[in-house]
Order: C-alpha cells, then structure tokens, then sequence
C-alpha cells in the first residue's frame, strides 16, 4: 500500500478545516428489510475535513456515504448537509445532490456521450449554465485532472485511470462543496491508481471537503485530517491517522490493521 | 564457410530460383471452388444438390418473366397472346395500377394528393432518421401530420388547424408549467388541448367542408398500399412513444400508474391483434357517444398503435434492465431530476440496445396492416382479393397480384431493416 504513496511533498497551506459544519448526521439508522446495515450513526463533518472511512467489505461504508446524496434512504435520525436537511422532499434532494459531488468504483461515466458532453451535462441542464461557458468550465477541469486532449473522445476509448480522472472532473463542474469518494481507486490496476490519487490529493490541497471510502492507506496517512473506522454498521473508532495507525483503541480495529497493513 | 562462395560445388545451386506461379488449381476460381464448395465429399454433394434446386427455381420463374406480357386488358386477352407459352400476365399491375395503390374509390383527379403527402412524408422523417440533418427540420415534422391529413381526406383546413392550435396551446402549457410540477404541466396541457378541441369543433360551421379548397374525401375510399403505408407510418409513430411511456411506467415506483401498464401489457399482449381489429369494426362504436361518428381508419389506427406499443414496451423494458445501476446513480448523483435523467442518459442507451427489437415490431406491425382486409377496408391486399380478383377480367391471375404485394412490402422492410443495420453502426461508441 505505501509505496503508492504520492511522492511529492504535500502543500498543507489550504488544507483547513473551518469550524462551520458541512455535514451533520444525527443518531441515523438504516434497514435493508430486516437487515440492520447502519446502527446509531453520528457524524460531524466540518467544512475542508479529509475523512477516510475504513472497514471490512460489507460493513456498510458505501451505505454510509451514500445515504448523504440520497442514493439510498435512511429510516430514521436526522442528516443535515450544509443546512438542508435530508427529507423525502424532492427539491432538497436535488438541492443537496448539486452541492455534493461523487466519484463511484466503476466511473459510471455516460458512455454515449463524449467525455466534453460528459462534463458539461450537469451544468447545463442542472445548473442551467450556457452552453459555451460550460464547455470552458468542463475544459479548465479536464486540464486540472490532466486530459483536456481526450476531450472529444468517448470514454470507452479511454484508460481506467483516464475515466476515473475524468468522473472527477464531471463531478467538479458541478463545483461540489463537498465530495464523495466510494472506492475510487478498487477498479484499477496499480499504475493508474497512483494518477488517481494525486488528483485527488491536489483536490484536498485546494481545501475540498472530502469523505472518501478507501484501502489506500497511504492517502489516508498524507491526506486526510481523520479516520473513521466501521465494522458491523457502527462507527467503532475514530481519530486522526497517526494516533489510528500507531494507537488502535479498539481490538476490531487493530485485527483489521493486521490484515490490511500486515502482510 | 566462407570459400564454399567461390568453390561452388556441382549439387549446390547457386542463383535463387525466381518464384514460379502456382498451379491452377491452387489460384483464383478454382481454389476458392476448392476451398468453399467442394472441400469434402458432403460438401460437394450438398454444393451440387444447392445448384440443382436453384437452377429449378430459375428454370421455371425466368421464362415466366422474360414472356411477361404488360399490355393486354384481361386475362383471357393475355392467354391468347402467350399462346400456351409459360409466360406471366403483369398487365393486371398496369392495367389496375391505380387501384392497387389508391384503392378503387379515391378519386381519380385528387391522386396528387397523397403522392404530395408522400414526398413531403420523406421531407418529415429525413431529419428523425439521420441526425446529422439541421434540427430545424423537425418544425416541418411537426407540422407535416396536419398538412398529410389535410392533403389526403381534404375538406375544410379548419379540422386539421383546430387539432394543431390544440396541440401548440398544450405545449405551451406544458412548457410554462412542467418545468416546476410535472403533473401539472401534463394534465394541464390536456386539459387546455380538449378545451381547444372542443370549442373550435363547435366553431366550424357545418358546411365548412362542402365548398373546400380540396374536396372531401371520406376515409372509406382510401385503399391500395397507400392505406398501408397510411397505417404503417401512423401507428409506428405513435406507438414508439407510447411504448417508451408504457415501458416506464412499467418501472414506476407509483403502484397505480405501474398497475395500468402492467395490466394493459399483459392484456394487449395476450390478445390477438385480429380480435382487436374485430372489436375496432364493430365495437368500438359503442364506447364512443352515438352521434360521433368516429372513423373506421381512426378506430384501427387506435388497435393496432396499442398492440404494437404494448410489444414496443417489453422491447424497450429490456433495454432498460440491461443498462447498469451505475448509470441511474451518476445521473441522480449529479442533481438530474427524473425526466432529465430518462431522456439524457437513460433512454439513449436504452432506445440504442432496443432498435433490433423496435425495429422488428414495426417490420411485424407493417406487415399486420394487412389484416385490415379482413375487416373489408380495401388495403392492398385488400384490393386483390376483392375487387380485382374478383373482377371478369383477372380472375385467376394469383401470381403475378401477390406476387407484386410480396415485392412491395420486401422492398420498404428491407429498407427499414438496412436503416437500422446502419443506425447501429453509427450509434457504436467503442464500447
Ligand atoms: N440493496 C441492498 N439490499 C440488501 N442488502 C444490501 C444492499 N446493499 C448492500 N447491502 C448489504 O449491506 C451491507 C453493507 O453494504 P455496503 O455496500 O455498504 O458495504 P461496504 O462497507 O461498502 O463493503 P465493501 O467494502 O465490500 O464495498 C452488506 O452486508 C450488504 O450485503
Ligand atoms: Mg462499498
């Protein structure tokens, strides 16, 4: 894992954190049927944090951050993102969902339109930007992730990495407040990964609220401010990188350290 | 080695041979018979039988179109000519050309006016066929349905006008009102189109169609392939948005709207489109008030538009649960709402993956028009079976009349077919 670590030093200056809070989830619970996936969640999450969220496979990461777009639906407790609360109400649902941007294991680019139309999408439709200006928004951010060339392609023509790089584009033109990462690198083979990381890592450095669900423990080591570990659907610990990697408090927590850092 | 270059020995050759050519029957013709036909035993006997049944074909269908006779003015006329020869009597096509394609009512002196339609009909569909046409076409596409029907059932402009402003007035609600509800903007736009309807049906006056610029035409007197095609482009167009709007009310989370499209799927689906056709001859007329005397030809295009929508629906419902849940996240992840993400992202893949299937119910729903035959309006075929076949002068000349349909209805299949071969390839993203 550490030796995808990025290699070049990491610019700390932007990387704030405010004390106005961007997400706020209260004593949150959610069910699939009679499953209980998460249990009593709370989470504060203020404005320029970098939170990685750990866990083993199946304890309700990506439900988790999830549930702070609405992609899925929690039953009960309360989420608060910038201000807007988190109902059935559709308008704040979409209200949130233009404020919060997010990358997916699988890309999950729009493969019948070009990575240029990709990016523009959203901020035309959504955002009701004129054509033109969001072209020149989608370019400044396809040169920000490195590939304003491929522009006119589409993505099935374009590496791993690329895609990826190019779904946080589209997601940036949108200019998210906040972003959420789930699993963006688990596709990809190693090369690419590093590509990945250091956009994301140049993303931290502007000072992006970031919640990333990942195996990189590396990113989290440089990038983020703290980690969340998850097993069963709960929160067990939480803390900053270098207490949780050297200091485990929880015996759950240094059995899944053993088996991520341990080999 | 290297003095064996200067004492050559006597068994060493020492120029290169220049290549010769390869024996006959490794080159051209003959090894590609070799290698294509006769590569085994079975093979060349299963070579030789294909060629003995294609020459039998052709043995007895040439003669029998090279003699064609396309002059005389009967049957009994074209036997004298051919003398006992084998020879086939297409003067049956010239003579009753007319018929075969207006059918035997429509008036002589108004056949300009579907052909006009016609042409104008390859003006209207040119820019939803290939898209690299100007978008601006599609404003003549939506105005060509109101100036076809005029053109063809003539009588007052009033009609058709009335339907458009119906339409438009709709649309406007629609536009106005769907941006911030939905649901209001669609019942709305109905609701403004009836109002639009009914007051300006009432508007015209009762003789408006008696002195009209094109006389009237009642729908009892179109027929021939004209009413096929007629059919076939209307109830296509139709039934494509209606099988996209069954299809996703099928995937709705709304129990009542789902319930319906299930319920009229599965009903449509199950039921053949030959009772449906019955029902629209007879029944129907009950369902409407009396005094509305509500077109045959409307009353079909209502069947068949539904029985083909509702296979249009399955066809599409598979292209929809082909598309990955990934595509419906990223879009409701980047703040799209619902009609947004349907018809920017989801419906294009959808609508891509689907064309071989939509494609082969129209090809299928082209060819049912046919059926309307059995309801006595007088389509084609139609046409051949009544009054031609019927007639002293070509009774008996099947051949020659069915075959002609075959080779019609071949030939506008065939194009749809190589049109969509064509969209497919073109809608191919390397992916
Ligand atoms: N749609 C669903 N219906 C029922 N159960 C589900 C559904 N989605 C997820 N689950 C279950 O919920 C639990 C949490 O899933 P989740 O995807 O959040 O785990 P995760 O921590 O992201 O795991 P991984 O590291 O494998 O991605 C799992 O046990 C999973 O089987
Ligand atoms: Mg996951």
């Amino acid at each position: 894992m550490s030796e995808l670590m990025s290699d070049r030093a990491i610019d700390r200056s932007k990387m704030q954190v405010s004390d106005q809070v961007a997400i706020q989830i209260s004593n949150m619970n959610k069910w699939y049927g009679s499953f209980h996936v998460l249990r009593d969640i709370n989470l504060t999450v203020n404005e320029g944090e970098r939170i990685v969220i750990a866990g083993p496979s199946g304890s309700g990461k990506s439900t988790l951050i999830r549930c702070i777009n609405r992609l899925e639906e929690h039953q009960s407790g309360d989420i608060v993102v910038d201000g807007t609360e988190l109902t059935s109400d559709l308008k704040n649902i979409d209200k949130i969902r233009s404020e919060v941007g997010m990358c997916f294991q699988h890309f999950n680019l729009f493969p019948h339109l070009t990575i240029l139309e990709n990016c523009t999408l959203a901020p035309i439709w959504v955002r009701k930007t004129p054509k033109k200006e969001a072209e020149e928004i989608a370019m400044h951010f396809l040169e920000k992730v490195k590939i304003p060339d491929q522009a006119l392609k589409y993505p099935g023509q374009l590496s791993g990495g690329q895609q990826q790089r190019v779904a946080i584009a589209r997601s940036l033109c949108m200019k998210p407040r906040i972003m959420l990462f789930d699993e963006p690198t688990s596709a990809l083979d190693p090369e690419m990964i590093k590509e990945v990381l250091d956009t994301m890592i140049e993303l931290a450095e502007e000072g992006m609220t970031m919640l990333c669900v990942t195996h990189e423990m590396g990113f989290a080591r440089q990038v983020a401010n703290r980690v969340i570990f998850m097993d069963q659907g709960q929160i067990v610990e939480q803390n900053e990188p270098e207490e949780f990697f050297n200091n485990p408090k929880s015996d759950r927590t240094k059995l899944f350290l053993s088996q991520i850092l341990g080999h | 080695m290297s003095d064996s270059q200067n004492n050559s020995v006597a068994f060493v050759a020492t120029e290169v041979i220049p290549q010769s050519p390869p024996p006959a029957r490794e080159t051209g013709v003959v090894k590609w018979l070799r290698e294509n036909l006769f590569s085994s035993v079975t093979n060349g006997v299963l070579t030789v039988v294909a060629l003995y049944l294609i020459y039998l074909v052709l043995a007895a269908t040439l003669p029998w179109i090279f003699n064609g006779i396309w002059t005389t003015s009967s049957l009994s006329e074209c036997r004298e000519v051919l003398q006992g020869k084998t020879g086939a009597c297409f003067s049956v096509l010239t003579e009753r050309w007319h018929q075969l394609i207006y059918g035997f009512k429509y008036p002589a002196d108004a056949y300009w006016r579907p052909n006009l339609a016609f042409v104008l009909m390859l003006v209207a569909i040119a820019p939803v066929l290939f898209f690299d046409l100007p978008r601006k076409l599609l404003l003549f596409t939506a105005v060509y349905p109101f100036i076809a029907f005029w053109l063809i059932w003539g009588g007052t402009i009033l009609a058709p006008l009335v339907v458009f402003v119906g339409f438009v007035a709709a649309a406007v609600v629609f536009q106005k009102f769907g941006r911030s509800s939905f649901a209001v903007g669609f019942f709305g736009g109905i609701a403004v189109a009836l109002v639009v309807w009914t007051v300006g049906g009432a508007l015209i006056p009762d003789g408006a169609s008696d002195n009209a610029l094109l006389p009237a035409v009642p729908s009892r007197d179109l027929g021939g392939f004209m009413l096929n095609l007629m059919l076939g482009v209307t109830c296509v167009s139709l039934s494509i948005p209606l099988g996209i709007a069954l299809a996703l009310g099928r995937q709705s989370d709304m129990p009542l709207i789902k319930g319906i499209c299930v319920v009229f799927i599965e009903f449509i689906r199950g039921v053949p489109l030959i009772t449906l056709l019955f029902v629209a001859s007879v029944m129907l007329a009950y369902f409407f008030p009396p005094e509305s005397t509500v077109d045959l030809f409307l009353r079909v295009v209502i069947m068949i538009t539904m029985f083909s929508a509702a296979y249009i629906a399955e066809v599409i419902r598979g292209g929809l649960a082909a598309l990955p849940k990934g595509q419906y996240e990223a879009a409701d992840s980047l703040g799209l709402d619902y009609p947004q993400a349907m018809r920017l992202i989801i419906l294009p893949q959808a609508l891509k993956i689907s064309i071989p299937g939509i494609v082969n119910v129209a090809v299928g729903l082209f060819k049912d028009t046919t059926l309307v035959s059995v309801i006595s309006m007088f389509d084609l075929v139609g046409m051949i079976r009544g009054p031609i076949l019927a007639s002293t002068e070509w009774n008996g000349v099947y051949w020659e009349l069915f075959g002609f349909a075959a080779l019609l209805f071949f030939v506008v299949c065939y194009g749809i077919s190589q049109y969509s071969q064509w969209l497919e390839r073109k809608l191919h993203k390397g992916h």
